[in-house]
């Protein structure tokens, strides 16, 4: 089977000169949720910014069988969906129901199927409630729901969310779990939510400096990299 | 976050409010042509204008109080001008330019009270305003709300740890440090516009705010860009024949 999307000796160097990716190959298969793990500034959201060529390094990335190359960026954005970490950045438009709409309008559907299908995305994450309300009166929870309605409304075939639980208590934690869980798209997931990770994803990649150390089964990456949290304060003699 | 009032308001809901864009473009453009070339019996004008315009505010339920004072803020920088000729010995044209500046700036605050701004500029391109211009006109608005956002962000973070804003302006240490926010205040903003700009893309943005309500030009926008454009005409005509 032709995986979804692949990744072969990717690099990319900021600005600045910071290697942020030093040869990254991966892949993912159609209806698969992966996990990416690994500490702050491993290369995890650089490399995600890649599958929709938001950021070009070296090396190749293919989604669906098409190369992220200029000719091809449209369509690749039409197949990757990025839900970004910070929901504030995603969510533009004056109300919700247009900030849902604004990538079908983008796409070049009408106004009265945009509409149709971003209030069909509101009450898949469940928020038909607030189409005509203004993202920044939302909570923190409802906007990353809403900002997960703009990018499944427009049916992309991988589902990318970096830091999905970031900001949200634990109930939102586990209704997004639920949620996403009910969406058919191929998955990838930056977190560094273990429990979220392992009720998701089938599969985890560890990034380390830049590169994938190892990948594997998500309890496996957790137990090798010793990537949970675990605090046992010292007892002291009064 | 508190966000600009005009944007409130421009969703609001009057008839003004459903009118086409385009139709409140053509009354602005022609209320402003009526005021710059106006010159005699300004003393008599002004006011009828001014009348005309309150009619306005009041026909799209937006407060009138709210509407005069930031109108008024056009002042300051018109009354540098005023200040001028009043030193230079004419005084009447001071004031005609103060005058002329506030009703247009009332004029400006009620087209754009009553239109949301993605709506207003969408009528500009309509109306054959280069896209380019428009385009900047866009990112300038959303950006101002993220400089906004990242300022009271600041303001709040500061305020907690016992800094009053006012204080900032005082020399010193304060001032250094109030200096010293106002850039990271830039660079936040700018990587904060960076990511912004980053997400439009990812959905596919092309440099156009497409509209989800598209804009027909209905038989009651005709008639209401004629009566709003035809309206400080027939006052300034009035005018002229009775008292000039």
């Amino acid at each position: 089977m032709t995986p979804l999307v692949e990744v072969h000796g990717l690099r990319f160097r900021y600005d600045d000169g910071t290697a942020a990716l030093n040869g990254v190959d991966f892949h993912l298969n159609a209806g698969e949720t992966v996990a990416l793990l690994g500490p702050n500034g491993s290369g995890k959201t650089t490399f995600v910014l890649h599958l929709n060529g938001l950021l070009r390094g070296q090396g190749r990335v293919s989604v669906s069988g098409l190369t992220v190359e200029p000719k091809n960026i449209p369509a690749i954005r039409r197949k990757v969906g990025i839900v970004f970490q910070d929901s504030e950045s995603q969510l533009f438009m004056p109300t919700v129901l247009e900030d849902v709409a604004f990538g079908l309008l983008n796409r070049g559907l009408d106004s009265v199927t945009a509409r149709g299908r971003a209030s069909a995305a509101l009450e898949t994450v469940g928020m038909s409630a607030a189409a005509a309300r203004a993202p920044y009166h939302l909570s923190a929870g409802e906007k990353k729901r809403v900002a997960i309605a703009g990018i499944i409304a427009m049916e992309p075939e991988v589902l990318v969310l970096d830091e999905p639980t970031a900001s949200l208590d634990p109930p939102g934690q586990r209704s997004l779990a639920g949620l996403v869980a009910d969406l058919p798209q191929a998955k990838i997931l930056v977190t560094h939510d273990v429990p979220f990770a392992l009720a998701l994803c089938q599969r985890a990649v560890f990034f380390q400096a830049g590169r994938i150390a190892a990948e594997g089964p998500v309890e496996e990456m957790v137990c090798r990299f010793d990537w949970h949290f675990a605090f046992e304060r010292s007892k002291s003699p009064r | 976050m508190r966000h600009v009032i005009l944007e409130r308001w421009s969703r609001g809901e009057s008839c003004v409010h459903r009118r086409d864009p385009r139709a409140k473009i053509v009354a602005l453009i022609t209320f402003l042509a009526v005021v710059a070339t106006a010159h005699r019996a300004l003393a008599w004008l002004a006011p009828g204008l001014l009348l005309l315009l309150l009619a306005g505010l009041v026909l799209a339920k937006l407060p009138l109080t709210g509407a005069l004072v930031r109108a008024a803020l056009v002042v300051p920088f018109t009354g540098v001008f005023a200040l001028i000729c009043w030193f230079a010995g004419e005084p009447a044209l001071g004031l005609r330019l103060l005058a002329k500046s506030y009703l247009s700036a009332l004029a400006v605050i009620w087209v754009v009270a009553t239109t949301p701004l993605p709506a207003l500029l969408n009528g500009f391109e309509m109306t054959g305003v280069p896209r380019f211009l428009l385009v900047v006109c866009q990112f300038l608005y959303r950006y101002l709300f993220v400089i906004s956002e990242e300022a009271q962000h600041m303001s709040k973070a500061a305020a907690a740890r016992g800094t009053a804003a006012r204080n900032w302006t005082a020399p010193g240490p304060s001032f250094r440090a109030a200096a010293g926010a106002l850039g990271v205040l830039f660079a936040r903003s700018y990587a904060r516009a960076g990511d912004i700009h980053r997400a439009m893309l990812a959905r596919g943005f092309d440099g156009r705010f497409l509209q989800l309500h598209s804009e027909n030009f209905r038989p009651a926008d005709t008639a209401f860009a004629l009566v709003a454009s035809l309206a400080p005409v027939a006052v300034r005509l009035t005018v002229e024949r009775v008292v000039g």
